[in-house]
């Protein structure tokens, strides 16, 4: 039994946690634990609601990708009713998953990773945030406020209100797009792409400067899943589960969503409230997978829209096979906002998409549901099971940051082992293996945890308590 | 003039209040020269400083530890401000408040789980038998409820605190929207 050093809490992350590293007699570190610490408790005290209640109440799990649980939600509703939406329905809800994709990497991208990006892991802390940003460098800042205004502005547009709208319901959308709402939506895509684009040029020049970064932040062999459309396209609302391995190999494909139980288990830790999914023909830990953005683009052949096309084949000539640093979901997140806008005017140009009927109604059909889809940071699975009055009596969630639990843990212990020298902590170390974090944008409300933010205090103990080095930082 | 020390902070929400405050897009950068923020999940202050003006809390009081933080928080904020339903009301957290709190860790660890089925307990906060609002166990100087409170809303509440009013809440804001 050696030394702990505590991280507490992360900032610049989405969510509340914190960082425990193990250090050895040796004085190098042989443990990591990433602690999410508060439950909330959906899974039970939705018991009793009715079942048209849930797009509203469980996107209420997540301020940030508040979209995701309701289309899931509104999904497994579909699925108690046994129907489907109309055609125009489909395509709003695919734009609204889109634009949320849009409005959520942009967060992560600029208001919370960019500073480290921008100004390097050990500047100063005071000045890595949104604001050095804009002192440092205004255009790269404006264009992520514009590039996270822009997906909010689509979502506000559709569904009338920017976190936690309703619009979206079993069997439909409840509202159709009018022309002129189309309309003024497709003119600022030009804008946007240019934005996206002129990030894509500034990240992959500074991917220079992050090279022990990149081989040290969670870059190992893993599995990697997420939805796969019948077009072989990554399927952000739609599609079957693919998983495959660092060699590319199609490990398990056309896997149903619905039947998640059959290939996925949950198993429990004591340090966290975050469970730790698992591939189960591999067992725990073996089945380790990793989910997201760089999943998402490690999964297909092909991209699907011109100049995301272009990207993601130089994105995947990173590597010669899988990309495996978990440093890349940056350029993964990236790739996937200029995908999402070339995406959304796709769809926005489908004379479809104005078609008045919007939503079919039926009364329930069913006792139980399965609603997926692919949330920003991965796939999103909600489960529900009714009475005969359609009242909720059990729920299950499997939410997209809760996949990469066993990365993320395995990321931070890779890294510390890297950067952290237990005889002499440094900020910049430390914050390092809060980046390799930040990297993976957990969203730490959705997987039922939100902590508070208590003081960064670092203390080296030795195996009697004794302290050996002290690290405070405060501001 | 010295600018106004500003801290945000995020108990157990779900960081829509947050996201809304981000939601006033560039107007966040045209009222920075009036403060300084610090402390929130956006910067990398560590500590709770002391002499904070104005403290936006989202989200409610629901684990030993968010009780901790928020009686540090109101020791050290002249103005503390309930953000959003979760801190005004408990909302959607307190709907745990229907159960036992020993039923709601069984249904997450022990009957939806496959492998190593157990309570998480260590090193992790110990969560309350009821959700409260944070007026239930602090005192709060200003109400905005909303779930969440509008950007217009965040935008207009700020402006009038950071020039030392305190702004009708009334005319800005209602529950739920």
């Amino acid at each position: 039994m050696g030394q702990t050093i505590t991280i507490n809490p992360i900032t610049r992350i989405e969510g509340h946690a914190k960082i425990t590293l193990q250090v050895d007699d040796q004085g190098e570190v042989s443990e990591a634990y990433f602690h999410t610490t508060q439950l909330r408790g959906f899974e039970k005290f939705v018991e009793g609601r009715p079942y048209y209640e849930m797009p509203y109440l469980m996107e209420r799990i997540c301020g940030i990708c508040p979209v995701s649980h309701l289309l899931a939600s509104a999904k497994a509703c579909d699925a108690l009713l046994a129907m489907k939406v109309p055609p125009a329905a489909g395509k709003l809800r695919r734009i609204l998953e889109l634009a949320q994709l849009i409005q959520s990497h942009a967060l992560s991208f600029f208001y919370l990773s960019s500073p480290d990006l921008l100004m390097g892991m050990d500047a100063h802390p005071k000045e890595r945030n949104i604001f050095g940003v804009m002192a440092k460098h205004p255009e790269l800042g404006h264009g992520g406020i514009r590039l996270r205004q822009f997906g909010q502005q689509v979502i506000e547009t559709l569904a009338g209100k920017r976190v936690h709208p309703g619009w979206v319901v079993p069997g439909g959308v409840n509202e159709p797009l009018s022309v002129e709402k189309r309309d003024k939506l497709l003119a600022d895509i030009p804008e946007v792409i240019e934005i996206a684009q002129k990030a894509l040029t500034w990240f992959k020049r500074e991917l220079e400067n992050f090279r022990e970064e990149i081989r040290t932040f969670a870059n190992f062999p893993s599995l990697f899943m997420g939805l796969v459309t019948v077009d072989e396209r990554a399927g952000f609302y739609e599609g079957k589960i693919r998983f495959t391995d660092s060699l590319g190999n199609i490990v398990a494909d056309k896997l149903e969503a619905a039947q998640y139980q059959e290939y996925l288990g949950e198993a429990v830790e004591p340090f966290t409230f975050m469970k730790f999914p698992y591939y189960k023909p591999l067992g725990y830990p073996e089945g380790i997978y990793r989910v997201g953005p760089l999943a998402r683009l490690n999964l297909v052949d092909n991209c699907g829209t011109p100049l995301a096309q272009q990207e993601w084949v130089e994105f995947r000539s990173l590597e010669r096979n899988a990309v495996l640093s978990s440093f890349h979901y940056h350029y993964a997140r990236l790739v996937e906002i200029l995908f999402a806008i070339e995406h959304i005017q796709e769809y926005l140009l489908d004379p479809i998409i104005t078609k008045k009927q919007a939503r079919y109604t039926a009364s329930l059909n069913n006792l139980e549901g399965v609603g997926c889809c692919e949330a920003p940071r991965g796939t999103l699975i909600h489960h529900y099971r009714v009475d005969e009055q359609g009242l909720i009596t059990w729920a299950n969630l499997i939410i997209a940051t809760g996949h990469n639990n066993l990365a993320m843990n395995r990321g931070i212990l890779q890294a510390a082992r890297h950067f952290v020298r237990s005889d002499k902590l440094t900020e910049g170390m430390l914050n390092r293996v809060e980046a390799v974090i930040r990297a993976f944008d957990p969203c730490l409300s959705c997987s039922t945890h939100a902590d508070g933010h208590m003081p960064l205090h670092l203390r080296l103990l030795s195996p009697e308590g004794k302290l050996l080095d002290e690290l405070r930082r405060t501001s | 003039m010295s600018k106004a020390t500003l801290a945000t902070i995020w108990l157990d929400g779900c960081s829509g209040c947050h996201m809304s405050l981000l939601d006033m897009d560039e107007r966040l950068i045209e009222l920075s020269p009036l403060f300084e923020l610090v402390y929130s999940p956006l910067v990398d202050a560590k500590v709770f400083p002391r002499n904070v003006d104005v403290a936006l809390v989202e989200g409610s009081v629901s684990s030993d530890e968010d009780e901790h933080k928020i009686r540090l928080i109101r020791s050290r904020a002249r103005i503390l401000v309930s953000l959003g339903d979760c801190a005004v009301t408990g909302n959607v957290p307190a709907m745990r408040n229907s159960f036992p709190v020993d039923a709601v860790l069984h249904r997450a660890y022990i009957e939806n789980a496959t492998l190593q089925q157990q309570v998480p307990t260590e090193r992790l906060p110990v969560l309350l038998k009821r959700v409260r609002p944070v007026h239930e166990v602090v005192t709060v100087d200003v109400f905005v409820p909303g779930c969440p409170p509008s950007a217009d809303t965040i935008y207009s509440v700020l402006k009038e605190l950071l020039a030392g009013r305190v702004p009708d809440i009334a005319a800005l804001s209602r529950f739920g929207i």
